[in-house]
């Protein structure tokens, strides 16, 4: 009976050892108005402490502000398996009293990331390609409003085609349970009116027994997340302690599905989901990125311009990105030409550090 | 309202006085302390049952205005002040109620009576306040609206044949509501009041205050009292209008303890402890409006309408709309504002940055 058994059941093991030395990468985006509990749940969520030397500028201080991006990085390790968590703030976001076009340098960032991914992508060395493109934004919605505001619908109607969306109510202890369904339904209401599309979660298989179709879909039901966030530990009524926030009239305790949708947001974006949200930017956000990127170049302006400019110094924006190969040799010559043009950069950079260097030495005003 | 003898300004406190300065409000001479060897009852004291009577029997005005983002509980914070369906109320979610493009004025009008005592009560709504992307100047038709009532007021009185009671339009309180995020205030909320805290009372408010524990609420309230005060806001009431120790000490204490109020509205009713209070029910607890223990609700209230509404209408006729006044009269070249008075009866008002005895 053994000569019936080939052995490829163990795949998923070996593939299982492989990401486990490799470790995980997740590039996590926070965004929403300042003052929703942003940071509170992130800390919630994986445990830590973020934003212990974080500032929260007065509101004289943020009338001229503009939008800011910030990167945090931590290293979360949780039986045996090493996650690198990158979480993307964007302070400043809906603080001005005037702000037109603030979604921008957030649009912006996070194509960056794409345009890098498919640089690296079409480079010659591929083995350590840093994926840093962001792969869920978490978008607080207040609880204060009746819904989506204009400014809500304006940020998300830029960023749905470029990132997996998942919206959020933050501090959902404002609410109480009528008025919470009742908010979600409007939101549900105006990202459809709106056409907006956020991070669908994937339909679980048919042969999931009744009792986890039943959660998976309550969980479903329940997006937008109404959450609240606390690194506090209370004890509620001398029972065992729970992490909540403690008011005069009762504790809201985080866990507690009664009391908010935290359970469900992490067991959705943290427990299960974390490789779809990694799969759907890469196939399908990244891939309608990489598409209309090079389709743009494909007309017949673009092709000329590149070939000429080739071999002389050009800005990040205008690098030659690699055409829809027609051939393997052509593709091929394409790739040689951007090694060549990259020894280039690399030489012209040296070059001009030497001289600087040099410069220096001599203490004159030369060059 | 009768004017006493206005105080009159020494040269020192001329060189003080900055462009646009505020008289102080005109203060009835102190009366000479009689010798109390009274033989008998005269009965002056009847004077107050006699004005009370009066009161009753003519009511008074108070208008009272709320600005702010939508959703902070605005209407349902007013409609809990006066215990009635007062305000317009847009937190029925099956109405499309859609955000107005710029900021509109709505001011409703009720009459209401308490012990035999009539109010016509005005609530000026501003919805739009805040709410769009580019929030830009959005509190400029809200300054407009309420020079417009000063206006209309200042037309009336220089009336030749006045009215026998001038319908009192002008704003008497504004109700500014900050959003509870815990850290400071808005961009927003600093232009606002900058601009607004001269030309009315504001009394700024946090909305929504359940959702901040003690100590939260006690270090917001902190915060956004320092930063009123490094940005040169004063909201009412203003320390420059105290009249005497008494009044000093009693807003001293509501100035720098208790204000802003954190607030919760609520127009539901729930059963706690055998009795029926309005509040608002969650799944971890009864949050209770009147309790002092929860939220200052109950402050706010007292404020307003047990100790501080006379006081709203006279800082708003004394101070605020005298300054409107001795502006457009200044701006006339001296002269009453309108047409068919020009040269006629009132003598021109010198044009001096201060204005003397009347």
């Amino acid at each position: 009976q053994d000569k019936e058994y080939v052995g490829f059941a163990a795949l998923p093991n070996q593939l299982h050892r492989k990401s486990v030395k490799k470790g995980f990468d997740f590039t996590l985006m926070v965004a929403g108005e300042s003052g929703l509990g942003k940071s509170t749940l992130i800390n919630s969520l994986f445990l830590t402490n973020l934003y212990e030397d974080r500032q929260v500028p007065e509101a004289s201080a943020r009338l001229t502000q503009t939008l800011t991006i910030e990167r945090r990085g931590v290293e979360i390790e949780e039986g045996g398996i090493k996650v690198k968590l990158t979480l993307v703030d964007t302070p400043g976001f809906g603080d001005s009293v005037d702000c037109s076009d603030c979604w921008l340098p957030v649009v912006h960032f996070i194509e960056e990331q794409f345009e890098q991914y498919l640089r690296d992508e079409s480079g010659l060395n591929r083995k350590n390609i840093q994926d840093s493109r962001v792969h869920c934004c978490l978008y607080f919605i207040s609880p204060f409003g009746r819904g989506l505001r204009p400014l809500d619908v304006a940020f998300l109607r830029a960023v749905h085609e470029k990132v997996n969306i998942i919206p959020v109510i933050g501090k959902a202890d404002a609410l109480m349970p009528k008025e919470t369904q009742a908010l979600k339904q409007k939101i549900r209401d105006q990202l459809k009116e709106e056409e907006i599309n956020i991070y669908q979660f994937p339909e679980c298989d048919s042969d999931e027994d009744e009792d986890f179709k039943r959660q998976d879909a309550e969980m479903k039901e329940s997006i937008p997340f109404a959450v609240v966030g606390s690194c506090e530990v209370v004890r509620n009524g001398g029972t065992r302690p729970v992490r909540g926030r403690c008011y005069s009239w009762g504790t809201v305790e985080v866990e507690n599905p009664h009391h908010c949708d935290f359970l469900n947001l992490r067991r959705m974006l943290v427990q299960t989901h974390l490789q779809d949200l990694k799969e759907v930017t890469h196939d399908l956000l990244y891939e309608g990125y990489r598409a209309r990127c090079l389709q743009s170049l494909a007309r017949p302006g673009a092709r000329d311009r590149a070939s000429r400019s080739k071999l002389s110094r050009q800005s990040a924006t205008e690098i030659p990105l690699p055409m829809l190969p027609l051939a393997e040799t052509e593709k091929l010559i394409r790739e040689k030409d951007e090694e060549l043009r990259r020894m280039q950069e690399m030489l012209e950079k040296m070059q001009a550090q030497m001289q600087q260097s040099q410069a220096q030495g001599e203490q004159s005003d030369a060059l | 309202m009768s004017k006493g003898f206005p105080e009159t300004r020494t040269d020192a406190a001329m060189s003080e006085l900055v462009p646009e300065p505020r008289p102080k409000p005109a203060v009835p001479m102190k009366p000479v302390s009689i010798n109390s060897n009274l033989l008998g009852y005269i009965g002056i004291d009847t004077i107050i049952e006699q004005m009370r009577k009066k009161t009753m029997k003519t009511g008074f005005d108070f208008n009272i205005m709320v600005v702010g983002q939508s959703g902070l509980g605005k209407s349902t914070l007013v409609n809990t002040l006066f215990k009635s369906q007062v305000s317009r109320k847009a937190s029925s979610w099956n109405r499309e109620e859609k955000i107005p493009k710029t900021v509109e004025i709505k001011a409703i009008g009720h009459v209401i009576e308490e012990g035999g005592v009539k109010m016509k009560l005005t609530v000026i709504d501003t919805p739009g306040f805040g709410d769009q992307i580019n929030n830009e100047n959005c509190w400029e038709p809200i300054e407009k609206y309420i020079n417009e009532q000063y206006e209309k007021f200042l037309k009336e009185e220089v009336n030749i044949a006045r009215k026998k009671r001038i319908p009192d339009t002008r704003v008497h309180c504004c109700l500014y509501f900050i959003s509870p995020t815990g850290h400071s205030l808005r961009p927003l909320d600093l232009e606002f009041m900058k601009h607004l805290s001269k030309v009315v009372n504001i009394i700024p408010v946090i909305a929504k205050a359940d959702t901040m524990t003690l100590e939260e609420k006690s270090e917001f309230k902190q915060r956004v009292r320092k930063e009123l005060e490094v940005n040169g806001i004063e909201f009412y009431p203003q320390k420059e209008f105290d009249e005497d120790l008494e009044d000093k000490t009693e807003n001293d204490k509501i100035r720098q303890e208790s204000m802003p109020f954190a607030v919760v509205g609520s127009d539901k009713e729930y059963q706690v402890n055998g009795k029926r209070v309005l509040g608002r029910k969650t799944p971890w607890g009864i949050i209770e409006v009147e309790n002092l223990n929860h939220c200052e609700f109950a402050l706010l209230r007292d404020f307003v309408i047990r100790t501080h509404l006379q006081d709203l209408k006279e800082v708003t006729h004394n101070i605020h709309y005298e300054t409107y006044r001795a502006k457009r009269l200044n701006d006339n070249g001296g002269l009453p504002p309108g047409e068919g008075l020009l040269g006629t009866v009132l003598p021109p008002v010198p044009a001096t940055p201060c204005p003397t005895a009347e």
